[in-house]
């Protein structure tokens, strides 16, 4: 129910970045989504991506800091009020987001976030027969 | 005094420190072990014979190891500040610290502070010899003397015209801090105020930065030398000559020696600064290496003293960096560093002018990214600061970089790098 996101500690300085994607291309490793927030001497650059396992044991042997985390992926049908109706769903029942994004694949909408509740939100994915992106799915989602 | 008149004080005198000095466990000890007695020191090379003391016996014999008189004759109790492992103390009988007045008076009096001076003290109190140092001696000399202490700008800037205060005692970085304020205050401190003396000390400053504070504030400024081991201020001191510091001799006699070999440095060579206490009564120091690089100026003072004149301070024998006046040693935060498990080894300090005060940014490694979260990278980073911060009394700016990013600790890793500028 859940998918593998790459959190990479993010120096801010140039090049950063540039490495992680290279390490990637070389690794011939898809980019499904990512993000970066900026803080003044760092950031957390968080990437979905065709690999995660793989492109984390990857980045790692290449010294670079990076993470392993548990995020939620939820698929929504391309209309206008789908994310409002589904974050509704969420915080109804308490549960707190840390942090969330969303992009558009085809033409369905992916919601990723990331939650301390993950029972809780087990639990409302299902109850509210939510249609989700699996780990294993992420190989042949692109 | 000529040159044998101080010569021959300082033999009577070193021949009877090193005699009370038998009365201390520390040194009758070290005496005891190269079978070493007093009488054995019959001329002032004879000196030589002593072994040198250092920082690191201060710290064994924490607290009152070292002191040659008993601990119910001694009234005051000075300890330095931040330094590695124990803090070193220093202790003063009743007579110590008159002599240490007399020795501050002297220097005070040297550029031309007199009774009718009011003078203001902006340094730390307390443990900080600065503080009270200062303070005793500038009323032995009879001046109208005000504790200001150290910080509250805005209050010492008051303090300056509301009292008339003439000679003031600040570190170079917190004189032009001073400046600052007084021109956001809209005070010209030509017109506004009397200053017309500012002693500075106890933090590393060029030539040309003097020239500025005082072409800012419209002052004299002379350096001070002190150091708590040696009571603190009032040890070596610029006359109205401003070229080198004269050294009391009839106070400390004075050796330069090369920080490697200890072997006493050609005549006005650089080396480290060795000093012995003459006339000091609680804890008598001999042949202390004070880690200081400096050397003695050939040649007489046009000024007429026959003391001896040290260089400015050129930088030290260890890896002490002085910050805001404050003492700190790198082993101090790699101590802390090396507590936090999410950190690598490798660390780099980075000292800076920042709005003409000085700041520091420690850079540290991340071992492993152990979170996705933003708070729990943030606290990390704040408790480092908060535990070097208890520790060096400065607090820094402390860094997380990417691993692998800072120089390796293999050989001799750059662990800081001191960028700051005259201001």
């Amino acid at each position: 129910m859940t998918v593998h996101q790459l959190s990479v500690f993010a120096e801010n300085k140039s090049g950063t970045i540039q490495r992680v994607l290279d390490l990637l291309k070389e690794g011939n490793i898809q980019i499904i989504a990512s993000t970066i927030a900026d803080t003044t001497d760092y950031g957390i650059y968080r990437i979905i991506c065709s690999e995660p396992t793989r492109a984390y044991e990857t980045l790692r042997a290449a010294g670079i800091s990076v993470n392993l985390t548990d995020v939620f992926a939820i698929i929504l049908e391309n209309e206008v009020g789908k994310a409002a109706d589904t974050i509704k769903l969420f915080s109804d029942a308490d549960i707190d987001i840390s942090y969330l994004y969303s992009f558009m694949l085809g033409n369905k909408g992916i919601l990723i976030f990331r939650t301390k509740d993950s029972e809780k939100a087990h639990e409302i994915i299902i109850l509210n027969k939510l249609n989700f992106v699996a780990e294993k799915d992420l190989s042949t989602l692109i | 005094m000529s040159r044998p008149e101080i010569e021959k004080l300082q033999l009577e005198r070193l021949q009877k420190i090193v005699k009370h000095c038998m009365n201390s466990p520390f040194y009758k000890k070290r005496f005891d072990e190269i079978n070493l007695k007093p009488e054995d020191i019959k001329c002032l090379d004879d000196l030589r014979k002593i072994p040198f003391t250092t920082k690191q016996d201060l710290r064994d014999t924490y607290p009152f190891g070292i002191a040659s008189v008993p601990l119910e004759k001694c009234t005051r109790l000075h300890s330095s500040s931040g330094t590695t492992g124990n803090p070193t103390v220093i202790l003063h009988t009743e007579k110590d610290l008159q002599e240490w007045a007399k020795a501050v008076a002297r220097c005070l009096h040297m550029v031309g502070l007199r009774p009718s001076d009011v003078f203001q003290n902006s340094s730390g109190y307390g443990m900080f010899t600065g503080g009270l140092g200062f303070q005793y001696g500038a009323e032995h000399l009879g001046m109208l003397t005000v504790p200001a202490a150290a910080g509250n700008t805005k209050r010492q800037i008051k303090f300056i015209t509301d009292f008339g205060t003439t000679a003031l005692h600040a570190i170079p970085s917190y004189a032009a801090r001073l400046h600052e304020v007084m021109e956001e205050m809209g005070i010209d401190p030509r017109k506004d105020t009397k200053l017309k003396t500012l002693i500075i000390g106890a933090e590393p400053h060029s030539e040309e930065q003097r020239r500025r504070i005082e072409d800012m504030l419209g002052v004299k400024a002379y350096n001070s030398f002190g150091m708590s081991e040696m009571c603190g201020p009032g040890v070596a001191f610029e006359c109205t000559e401003q070229n080198g510091l004269h050294i009391w001799e009839d106070y400390y006699i004075v050796e330069i020696v090369n920080p490697d070999t200890l072997e006493p440095v050609a005549e006005g060579e650089v080396g480290e600064l060795v000093l012995t206490t003459l006339n000091r009564e609680a804890m008598p120091l001999l042949r202390y290496r004070t880690r200081d690089l400096t050397r003695v100026l050939p040649g007489e003072c046009p000024c007429g003293r026959h003391h001896k004149r040290l260089d400015r301070m050129k930088g030290r024998s260890d890896d002490m960096i002085i910050l805001k006046g404050v003492n700190i040693f790198p082993i101090q935060i790699e101590t802390i560093l090396l507590q936090f498990k999410e950190l690598s080894t490798d660390y780099l300090i980075t000292l800076e002018t920042k709005e003409s005060n000085d700041d520091m940014t420690i850079d540290v490694e991340l071992n492993d990214m152990f979170t996705d979260d933003y708070g729990r990278l943030q606290s990390l980073a704040k408790e480092i600061t908060r535990q070097i911060k208890d520790e060096i009394l400065v607090t820094p700016h402390v860094r997380l970089v990417s691993k692998g990013s800072l120089p390796k600790s293999e050989g001799k890793a750059v662990r800081v790098k001191d960028l700051r500028k005259p201001f």
